[in-house]
This record gives structure tokens, C-alpha cells and sequence, in this order.
């Protein structure tokens, strides 16, 4: 019961991040270059019509009442529709975010698979050869443009070696997509049986993910390595060997847990690099999802799909930390109480 | 002198840095004698000589216009460089303005501090850095502020947590005791004392600021061509890789990778030199 | 009958930077089946190093370089793990550090006794309530489930008991098990142990500074000095006749109920005496001090997030005294009990919820603490902090932390002029010359007290405020001190509000003495009335707890 109001309050803390996004999503909407008006009217509008579009637009209104209009228009889900295709922008987005989500997560999967035992490995032997090694891959790692790690990969695997498919998209044409469920195709290939596309797609995803999560791999070794060194010489470690707790068990259970509660905000900061960088790796590898879907606004100077993108990109990150919250509240007791 | 033998026995401990700093030290040189050292013009174009590998007279090779990617990638240095530094110099002293007055103050000032801080981590930084590129027009000077935008609550929070700690700190009371104004405290007791952490800071921001400044370029924001700057000439470069023309981004991928190297060794470096116990 | 523990011309090496450092040079001592040993000595005497190196949690810099450990007849060398928990545990100072700060107590409790298959799945819990329930837990049925975090800091040491006792194990050490803990806590805590290892015939490693409470728990005492065992002998032995001079000056710079301030450096001031001439005092009101109906709160953060702000916090709730001119005044009482946040309000550094603070005829408070610190009124009250490593900004040198208030509230320009002074404060307080160029890290504790000193006397002021000036110091510099701080009242003619947790100390120092408890003053009076005979009960628990080392006393029982 207790927990329950405190994950409610957390829920609540989030109401102010996602309302300052929405302010500045906003701004940045009325900030775009020359008159909006002039630009929807198009090329061969006069006077009038521009005058038409702007009232059209609510423009003419004080930027208090258009803040208001813009956050109705958001209540209801519109994003205003795409330039280049017509198509509301929250649609292109909904089809598209899937791609985006499958890849990051997997990224993400491959960072912590490899950063967290290095880190415990690199604080367990402090000033070891495998410490140092951790130091070095850590700082190589966060150093790595991803757009370069990209493209390096796609030389060595694809174009060298031919161990992997072509870098475009999520699935070889030869594949069907799988029965959307979840809009993951590893996942959807799973539910409908179909092994032969699910391979397909893992193995479509693997240099974009590795890519990813390079870049990824530091700051969570870091931070790994830092708080198991710090729990390790906490006092509470001390009381348990001395009263005669195994080696394996302080470890885990004493040590690592409390390394964890660290590790798990830093995770927050992690997305936020790694849903950055998907863009960049979406565009290296024709990657379908929302990131290449904005650099094509961007060329084409299509703002209301750029404004989306930012909005959507926002907002998913803001749900992100706030399940990382909830995850720290109901592992630590402590969170939430101290004053 | 101490600190000097100090410098000396961080370095002799951490060979690693020691590399940090002479990377910087050519980087420098690059930025500043740039267009001195390059063998050839950076934007001379010559259609017969496109793609060519690198070579003796290309030790790097050349782009599909024919340019010379060694030329290339040095005078790049400058602007790149530049780019990084004055965002970061600009973050560094809106947020440590900031970050002090809020860490001092506490109360309403630390609210709004840190809301506008939290608002700005709301975002995936280098999304929101695009978003801004993207509206506020797509020049060189909006990459500066945006790149300078993002890493501002960075340096709010740094000033602000080591502002907190020590604003009750034995010899901040004494200095009240004393006879100093709050001004004063602030600026001859805390902010020397914060000033190591940021160093830190600095340093390693100022990598992540490279990258992101040439993520921007790389897909079209910013820098335009044919402007020689790391990230658009891997951009460039890009769709000749499936082909086997590797040289045209590998040498600019290089070069970012080293620049973005050099500050987070240093970062690492001068970490160790301020607190050895905090060694991640 | 033959020793469990025994340890054997032991020698340590610490591998630092600067190479290997010597911690132990060949120590033994003994320690019988259900024996209490002390093990007493100043920071960096070794005595914690000896009872890691017993139990095998040596740091791994350190290294056996000479002799070694046996327990119940052999080597403890390389069975320790084994012997851990079941035969020898430990207590650690700092307990809720000391426990696992996401785990409920009784699972760590559970932790222990599964290990050592003393429990299993099912009535471990159980076990556990019933440790908690012998180490006089109230509750313990729900305790069990608590946090360290939701625990006192009392509390939280008698979980530590409970898990180090959980095993049954022959042999326990103490590493100051009750350094900051109150006097009152500590005194339940040090009882608590007694009783429960004297039930069950336990043998005890009492590692502590303190030489009174080695002299009311341990049987026997080992003294120790810069990693050398000094002496040993039983604690009547040790008290009435100490042997090694060193002895000898702990045993004196203790400060009992009854000692004098000159006895504590054994008759012989160690600085000389200042050659400054008494200064003259300007006359001005009798009355130097008057605090009345003095209140300040401070606002409760969070209550639930929908529910009314909970009620502020009374630190320090309504009190009101009187202070004479050349009076030196003492503020008794426990952590939290209002005497910190007092002082600081009349040190001006702290606003006032309400009430009023006249000072030398002018009421202080009325002006903000920002503001007060650019009146000329800010010379005359000054105060010498508790950390006097903290109290010095680690970037500047000790002349010109000494030199701060000279320019800021003296007013002086002129480098020469400063210098001169600063070298005289210096030579007051007994600071050599050549340490004014030092930085706090290059200091000793008792060098930096000397600094914190001198700066506080350099505007000449009529009132100073000591925050428990000397409890982080070892006793011995604590004597010195304390010495010093007499001699400069005396001959500056200045007052004191001498803060302290220490009814000794402040006997010493101080004509009256207030004690408070929960904001409030509970008692006013001489410092031999409150300390032989205490009128308030809560005074009187205060005194009882205090651990005494008499010898009269010792040799009377």
C-alpha cells in the first residue's frame, strides 16, 4: 500500500517534464524560420490568402491562446499532417516507432549483456589486467562516432567478409513481414512459429544493435565498475564477511545489489544516448523507423513531422525514466524517503 | 611545485593520459596550422583523379570529386574543433552562473534552475539538438547553440551539487564569520573549489560535443558542403563503403574518433589528478 | 588455563605509495577463555590493525611481515573464513553504515545463521526474533522487517550484536563499537555486551580510545603507541600504578570528574605561557549576553504527497538565559538536543524562528545573518568550529586563513601589517612560524585546532562560541587545547559558550553549565552542582552514563 503511493507520486513527478517538453516542442513550432503562413499558403498565394492560412492556422492569436489551441490539437492526438506524403504524422510515427524500439532495445540488451559483467569482473580485480582492459574498451567504445562504428562494420561483415545481409531495412525482400502483433518481427516471427523469418530479422539486426550498443557499453561499465567498488568497500560488506558469509553471496546478494540501484539511473542517461544515436544508425543502415523518418523531413523541410518526432521522441523518453523509477522504488526501500 | 610533481606522478601512473594530452597537442596543431600543413587545397576539385586509393602523393586517398582527403581532414580540425570549444565554453559559463547561484541559494532560485534543467534532460539530448538545428535554421552558429544547450544541465548540475555540499561547509561558516558577503564566499570559497570537477567536465564534454556536432553534419544539419568537416565528409564517404572505397570515410571517421579519444583521456586523466578516489 | 587467543610478536606492512609502512611492530598479547581485553591507544596507534589481521579482513595492501595469530591453539592462518562468524565476530563502529542497506534486518540475521546451517528456509525468521528479542529490541516481531534506515543508530548497533552473537562464536571484537553514540546509548549498548558475552562465557577484543570505558568493561588493558604494545596489565594495576610514561600521560590527559585542567598535561604546560599583556577592556554592561524565549523551527519535508504539511520541527524550543561579562558558560546535552543550533543562532549564523539575543546591549537578531556579516559587530562574536579540518578551505594556507578576518572585519590593506599579525595570533596560540605557510592537508589535528583558534581570537572578540572544539582530537592533544583555551580567555578577557556532549570537559572550562534535551534547558547550575549532584533526572541519567575511571574507586572495589 505504502509502495503504491509512492509509485503514485512518482507518476506524478512526471507530469512536470512531459509539460516543459510540451512548452518547448511548442516554441520551437512557432521559432521556424520566415512567416508558417507564408509557407503553407504556398509559393503562388496573395496577401489575402496568407492573411486566410494565418487565421486558418490561429496565428493572428496571442501566443498564450495558440499554446492552448496546439495543446487541444495534442490532446486529440494531431500532430498536423506530413508535407511530403499528407498523411497524418502520428500515423507515420504509430507505423514506424516499432522499428525504432526493436532496435534500441536490442542495443541496449547487448550493452548491459557485456558492460555489467565486465564492470563487476573489472571491480573485483581493481588495477588488474582486466581493469585496465576495461578502461580502454570503455573510453574506445564511447569515443566511436556510431555512424562511423556503422559503416566500419558494413565494410569488415558485409562488404569483406559477406557475413552479413545487406545493410537495408529489417528484412531481406526474400521475407514476408511476419503477422504484426507487436510490431517487433523477432518477436511477431516467434509468435507466428515462423523460424526462417525470425532468423532473417535477427540477423538484419545485429550490426545495427552491436552499433548501438557500443556506444552504449561505457557509461554503464563505468558506472558498473564504480558502484561495485564502492559497495565492495562498503562497511555493510565488511559486516558480512565478518560474521562469515561466502564469497559468492556477499558478492550478489550484498555487494551487487546495492551496485544495481546506481547502475539503473544511469541507465535514464543511457537511452537518452542511445535513442539519440538510433537516428544516426538509422540512416546507416536504412533502418525503417522514426530516426531516418526525420532526417527525410528534415531534407524535405517537413515541420510538422519534425515537431512529432522531437514530441514522440520526448515523451518515450520521459516514460523510460519513469519506469526506471518505479523499477528503483520497488527495489530500494529508501527512495522516495529521504529528506 | 606540488602540483607540478603531482601533474608528473598522475602521468607516470596513467601513461594512457600522457597519450591524451600529445593527442591534443597535434590536434591543436592542426586546428591552428591547418591550411599551412594540408598538401593540397582542401576544396580543389579534379574529376580525373576521383576515388583514387590512397597513395603517395594521396597518403589518404581521394573523394569522388577528386579532392585530396588528407588536405581534408586536416584543415577540418579547426572548424570542428572550433565548433566543440565554444559550445562548450558557452554551456560552461551560463551553467556554472547557474548551477552556483542555485547550489547557493537554494530555495525558489534551485527550483527553477532545476527545472529548466530537468526540461532540457527531458530530451533525448541529441534529438533536441536537431529539433533546434531544424527550426532555428540550419547554420553553423544554431549547431553552437544547440550543441551548447544540450550540455548546459550538465554543467548546472556539476556547479550546483558541488555548490550544495560545501555551501555549509566549517570553512564557509568561518567565512561568514569573518566579515564575507555571500558574494564573496561564492566567488573566492566555493567556485575555486568547484572549479576542479568541472574541469573534468569540460574535458569530457568537450568530446561528446565533437560528436555531436559531426552526428548533426552527418545527416544534414549544420555544416554544409563542400565545407571540409569530419562528420559530412563520412556522410560523403558513406555510400561508397558498400562499394569497397573505404578511405573516403574511414580517414575523417579516424580522425573524429581520435579528437573524441584525446578529450575523454584527458577527462579521465585530470579526474584521477583532482580525486583519486573517484576513479570510475 | 591456556589462551583462545593468542597473538605472537606480530609485524604489519602497509604498501603505500611512498612505500612500505610499518603498522605493528611485533605485538602480543593474550586473551583467556571469557576474558574482557582492552585494547586502548590514540588515532594510529594500530589497535584496529591487530583485531583485522585476527579476524583475516586485513586490506590487501597489508601484509603479515613478522609472527602471527593463533586461536584455541593454532595458526588462524588461512582457516579464517571458517572461524568467521562462528568462532570469532566482530562489532564495528558506525553501525548503520554496517548493516546492508536494502535488506531487512532479519534477513541479514537469517543470512548469518543459514550459513553456518544453524537454520533453514522456514524457521529462520523465527531465529531471528529471537536474537532481536535478546538483544533487547522492542517489537521484534516487527522490527524484523524493518530497514537499517528506518532504525536508530543505538538500534542499529544491537542488530549488529545480534548478528555478530547470532552463532554462538567464542571469541568477539569491538572495533569502537559506540564512537557517536550518545553518552546514554553507549552506556546501553557497552551494558548490553557485557551481559550477554558474560552469559555465554564469550571472550572479549575491546578495541577503543576511550580510557574510561576501558576501565569499566575489560579485565585487562593493552596499551598501545605507534603500532608498539606499551603496556599491559589488569585494569586496577594499570590505572593506580601505570608503568610506561605514555601510560601515564593518556591516564592523565583523560579527563575524569574530579581532574584539574593543569593535572591533565601531568602539571607541565606544554606551550609557554603568551607573552601577550592582559588586554583592557572598553567597560560596557554587566549583562553580556541575553538570550530570551529563543525558538527556531525548521519545516518537515514530505508527509504524503496528497496530505497537509506535517508540523515544523522544534529544534530549540522557547529557551532563555543570561551571561555575565568574562563568564565562561557551558551547553550540555545529547545529538539533537538544540545546543549546535543554539550557538549558531547567537553566533549569528542562523536566523531565529523567534525570541530575541541581546548581545552586549543591542539585540543581534533583528538583523539578518546575511546582513550581520558586514556589521562591525561581527568582531565580536566569533566562534572555533568541531572539525577544524573542515573548518579550513583546503586551497588556502594557514596564514591566510588567520588573515581572512583581519581584512574583512579589522579592515586591514596593508600586507606588512597583516603579517606581523598574523605571526603574533600564531605565537598566542602556540603555532610555529614556519607551519603558517602550510595548507590544512599538510596539518596535524591538534596544528589545525591551533589555526581555527587564531583566526577566531583575531578580531579580538568579547564572546567566543567552542562547538565541541576538541572531540575529534586525541586526548592528549585535547588536553593541550583545552589548556590553551583557558589560558587565552584569561588573558584576553574574553567569554565563552563552550559547547560539548562532555560533562568532564566542560567542568573544566566552565563556571556554570545549561544542560538541554529536546530544545529545552533542564537544568542551570554550577558545573560541580550538575556533575555530583544532578537535580533533573534526565541530568542524572546523563551524569550516570558518563564511564568513569577512578582509581580511588577502582581500588575501593
Amino acid at each position: 500500500m505504502e509502495k503504491l503511493s509512492r509509485i503514485g507520486g512518482r507518476i506524478l513527478q512526471a507530469i512536470p517534464p512531459v509539460f516543459g517538453v510540451i512548452v518547448i516542442t511548442f516554441l520551437l513550432t512557432r521559432a521556424l524560420p520566415g512567416d508558417p503562413a507564408v509557407f503553407f499558403a504556398g509559393l503562388m498565394a496573395d496577401d489575402g490568402t496568407i492573411a486566410q492560412v494565418r487565421a486558418e492556422l490561429g496565428l493572428d492569436q496571442p501566443l498564450p491562446v495558440q499554446f492552448v489551441y496546439y495543446l487541444g490539437d495534442l490532446l486529440q492526438g494531431d500532430l498536423g499532417n506530413s508535407l511530403t506524403t499528407g498523411q497524418p504524422v502520428l500515423n507515420e510515427l504509430a507505423a514506424r516507432l516499432p522499428a525504432s524500439l526493436e532496435l534500441t532495445f536490442a542495443g541496449l540488451f547487448f550493452a548491459m549483456a557485456v558492460a555489467i559483467p565486465l564492470g563487476v569482473l573489472a571491480a573485483t580485480r581493481p588495477g588488474s589486467w582486466i581493469d585496465h582492459l576495461c578502461r580502454v574498451l570503455v573510453t574506445a567504445g564511447v569515443s566511436l562516432p556510431t555512424f562511423f562504428t556503422g559503416l566500419f562494420l558494413i565494410y569488415v561483415f558485409y562488404y569483406l567478409l559477406g557475413w552479413a545481409p545487406s545493410p537495408l531495412g529489417r528484412l531481406d525482400f526474400l521475407y514476408l513481414s511476419p503477422p504484426p502483433v507487436t510490431g517487433f518481427y523477432t518477436i511477431d516471427a516467434l509468435l507466428a512459429g515462423d523460424w526462417e523469418v525470425f532468423w532473417a530479422a535477427l540477423r538484419q539486426m545485429v550490426l545495427p544493435a552491436v552499433t548501438l550498443g557500443l556506444f552504449a557499453l561505457a557509461p554503464i561499465a563505468r558506472m558498473t565498475r564504480a558502484a561495485m567498488l564502492s559497495a565492495l568497500s562498503g562497511d555493510y560488506v565488511r559486516t558480512a564477511r565478518a560474521n562469515g558469509l561466502g564469497g559468492a553471496r556477499v558478492l550478489w546478494i550484498y555487494a551487487f545489489r546495492n551496485a544495481a540501484l546506481p547502475v539503473l539511473t544511469t541507465l535514464g542517461m543511457v537511452f537518452s544516448f542511445l535513442l539519440g544515436a538510433n537516428v544516426l544508425v538509422e540512416k546507416v543502415f536504412s533502418w525503417p523507423g522514426i530516426g531516418s523518418y526525420a532526417i527525410g523531413a528534415l531534407v524535405a523541410s517537413d515541420y510538422a513531422a519534425v515537431q512529432g518526432f522531437v514530441l514522440c521522441m520526448a515523451l518515450l523518453f520521459v516514460v523510460v525514466n519513469l519506469v526506471i523509477d518505479v523499477v528503483l522504488t520497488l527495489i530500494d526501500p529508501r527512495v522516495g524517503l529521504e529528506s | 611545485m606540488a602540483a607540478i610533481a603531482r601533474l608528473r606522478y598522475t602521468m607516470s601512473e596513467n601513461p594512457l593520459t600522457v597519450i591524451g594530452f600529445a593527442l591534443f597537442a597535434l590536434l591543436a596543431a592542426m586546428a591552428v596550422f591547418g591550411p599551412l600543413i594540408a598538401p593540397y587545397d582542401p576544396l580543389a576539385t579534379r574529376a580525373v583523379n576521383a576515388l583514387q586509393p590512397p597513395s603517395w602523393a594521396h597518403p589518404f586517398g581521394t573523394d569522388h570529386l577528386g579532392r585530396d582527403v588528407l588536405s581534408r581532414v586536416i584543415v577540418a580540425a579547426r572548424l570542428d574543433l572550433g565548433i566543440a570549444f565554444s559550445a562548450v565554453a558557452l554551456s560552461f559559463v551560463i551553467g556554472s552562473a547557474l548551477g552556483c547561484l542555485a547550489g547557493f541559494r537554494g530555495g525558489w532560485t534551485d527550483r527553477i534552475v532545476g527545472r529548466l534543467s530537468d526540461t532540457i534532460m527531458a530530451f533525448p539530448l541529441f534529438v533536441l539538438a536537431m529539433g533546434v538545428v531544424a527550426t532555428m535554421g540550419n547554420t553553423v552558429e544554431n549547431v553552437i547553440y544547440a550543441t551548447a544547450v544540450i550540455n548546459l544541465p550538465f554543467y548546472i548540475r556539476v556547479a550546483r551539487a558541488e555548490v550544495a555540499v560545501r555551501r555549509n561547509a566549517g570553512y564557509v561558516q568561518a567565512a561568514r564569520l569573518s566579515g564575507s558577503s555571500d558574494l564573496r564566499i561564492l566567488a573566492t570559497q566555493l567556485f575555486p573549489n568547484v572549479l576542479p570537477p568541472m574541469m573534468v567536465q569540460i574535458s569530457l564534454n568537450l568530446g561528446w560535443a565533437i560528436l555531436n556536432a559531426a552526428g548533426l553534419s552527418f545527416i544534414g544539419l549544420g555544416v554544409r558542403p563542400p565545407a571540409a568537416e569530419w562528420g559530412i565528409m563520412v556522410a560523403e564517404g558513406a555510400s561508397y563503403i558498400v562499394s569497397g572505397e573505404w578511405w573516403l570515410a574511414l580517414f575523417p571517421g579516424a580522425a573524429l574518433m581520435l579528437a573524441v579519444f584525446c578529450f575523454n583521456l584527458m577527462g579521465d586523466g585530470l579526474r584521477d589528478m583532482v580525486d583519486p578516489t573517484r576513479r570510475t | 588455563m591456556a589462551p583462545l587467543l593468542k597473538v605472537e610478536t606480530l609485524s604489519i606492512a602497509f604498501k603505500t605509495r611512498k612505500g612500505d609502512v610499518q603498522a605493528l611492530h611485533e605485538v602480543s598479547f593474550e586473551v583467556a577463555p571469557g576474558e574482557v581485553v582492552g585494547v586502548v591507544g590514540e588515532s594510529g596507534s594500530g589497535k584496529s590493525v591487530s583485531a583485522y589481521t585476527v579476524i583475516g579482513l586485513l586490506d590487501q595492501a597489508g601484509r603479515i611481515t613478522h609472527g602471527g595469530v593463533e586461536y584455541d591453539g593454532k595458526p588462524v592462518e588461512g582457516r579464517q573464513r571458517e572461524l568467521r562468524g562462528r568462532e570469532i565476530s566482530m562489532i564495528f563502529q558506525n553501525p548503520r553504515a554496517a548493516l546492508n542497506p536494502i535488506m531487512p534486518v532479519g534477513q541479514q540475521i537469517g543470512d548469518v545463521l543459514k550459513r553456518h546451517a544453524l537454520a533453514g528456509r522456514t524457521d529462520a525468521r523465527a531465529k531471528a526474533i529471537e536474537l532481536l528479542k535478546q538483544v533487547k529490541i522492542n517489537d521484534p516481531e516487527e522490527r524484523v522487517d524493518s530497514y537499517p534506515f528506518e532504525l536508530s543508530g543505538g538500534m542499529c548497533q544491537r542488530v549488529m550484536i545480534a548478528l555478530a552473537l547470532a552463532c554462538s562464536p567464542k571469541l568477539l571484537i569491538a572495533d569502537e563499537p559506540t564512537t557517536g553514540l550518545d553518552v546514554t546509548t553507549q552506556k546501553a549498548t557497552m551494558d548490553l555486551v557485557r551481559d550477554l558475552t558474560k552469559a555465554r562465557g564469550m571472550s572479549v577484543v575491546l578495541i577503543t580510545h576511550d580510557l574510561g570505558m576501558a576501565a569499566e568493561y575489560c579485565d585487562r588493558i593493552v596499551v598501545m603507541e605507534k603500532g608498539h604494545v606499551v603496556e599491559t596489565a589488569p585494569v586496577v594495576q594499570l590505572f593506580t600504578s601505570p608503568q610506561h610514561p605514555y601510560t601515564q600521560k593518556l591516564i592523565a590527559a583523560s579527563p575524569g570528574p574530579r581532574s584539574e585542567l593543569a593535572d591533565l598535561t601531568g602539571g607541565l604546560p606544554e606551550a609557554p605561557p603568551s607573552i601577550a599583556p592582559p588586554r583592557k577592556r572598553e567597560p560596557g554592561p554587566e549583562r553580556l549576553l541575553e538570550v530570551v524565549d529563543l525558538v527556531k523551527e525548521f519545516p518537515k519535508r514530505g508527509g504524503s504527497f496528497f496530505g497537509r504539511k506535517p508540523a515544523p520541527f522544534r529544534a530549540v524550543d522557547g529557551i532563555g538565559f543570561q551571561m555575565m561579562r568574562g563568564e565562561s558558560l557551558g551547553l550540555v546535552g545529547e545529538s539533537g538536543c538544540g545546543k549546535s543550533t543554539t550557538s549558531s543562532i547567537i553566533a549569528r549564523l542562523q536566523d531565529a524562528t523567534s525570541g530575541s539575543v541581546v548581545f552586549d546591549g543591542q539585540d543581534i537578531v533583528q538583523h539578518p545573518a546575511a546582513r550581520f556579516a558586514r556589521m562591525p559587530e561581527r568582531g565580536r562574536i566569533q566562534m572555533v568550529f568541531q572539525d577544524a579540518h573542515d573548518s579550513l578551505d583546503p586551497r588556502w594556507s594557514a596564514a591566510e586563513a588567520i588573515a581572512q578576518p583581519l581584512r574583512r572585519i579589522s579592515g586591514m590593506r596593508d600586507g606588512g601589517e597583516i603579517a606581523r599579525k598574523v605571526a603574533e595570533l600564531a605565537e598566542m596560540v602556540g603555532l610555529p612560524a614556519n607551519l603558517l605557510s602550510r595548507y590544512p592537508h599538510q596539518l596535524s589535528g591538534g596544528q589545525k585546532a591551533r589555526v581555527g583558534i587564531a583566526r577566531a581570537i583575531a578580531t579580538d572578540p568579547l564572546l567566543l562560541i567552542l562547538d565541541e572544539p576538541t572531540s575529534a582530537l586525541d586526548v592528549s592533544v585535547q588536553a593541550v587545547v583545552l589548556q590553551l583555551l583557558d589560558r587565552l580567555r584569561r588573558e584576553l578577557g574574553m567569554s565563552y559558550i563552550f559547547v560539548s556532549h562532555d560533562l568532564n570537559v566542560v567542568r573544566l572550562l566552565c563556571e556554570r553549565v545549561i544542560v538541554m534535551n529536546r530544545g529545552r534547558i533542564v537544568e542551570t547550575g554550577t558545573a560541580e552542582e550538575v556533575l555530583h549532584a544532578p537535580k533533573d533526572a534526565y541530568t542524572q541519567k546523563l551524569v550516570s552514563a558518563i564511564p568513569h575511571f577512578e582509581p580511588e574507586r577502582l581500588r575501593a572495589s
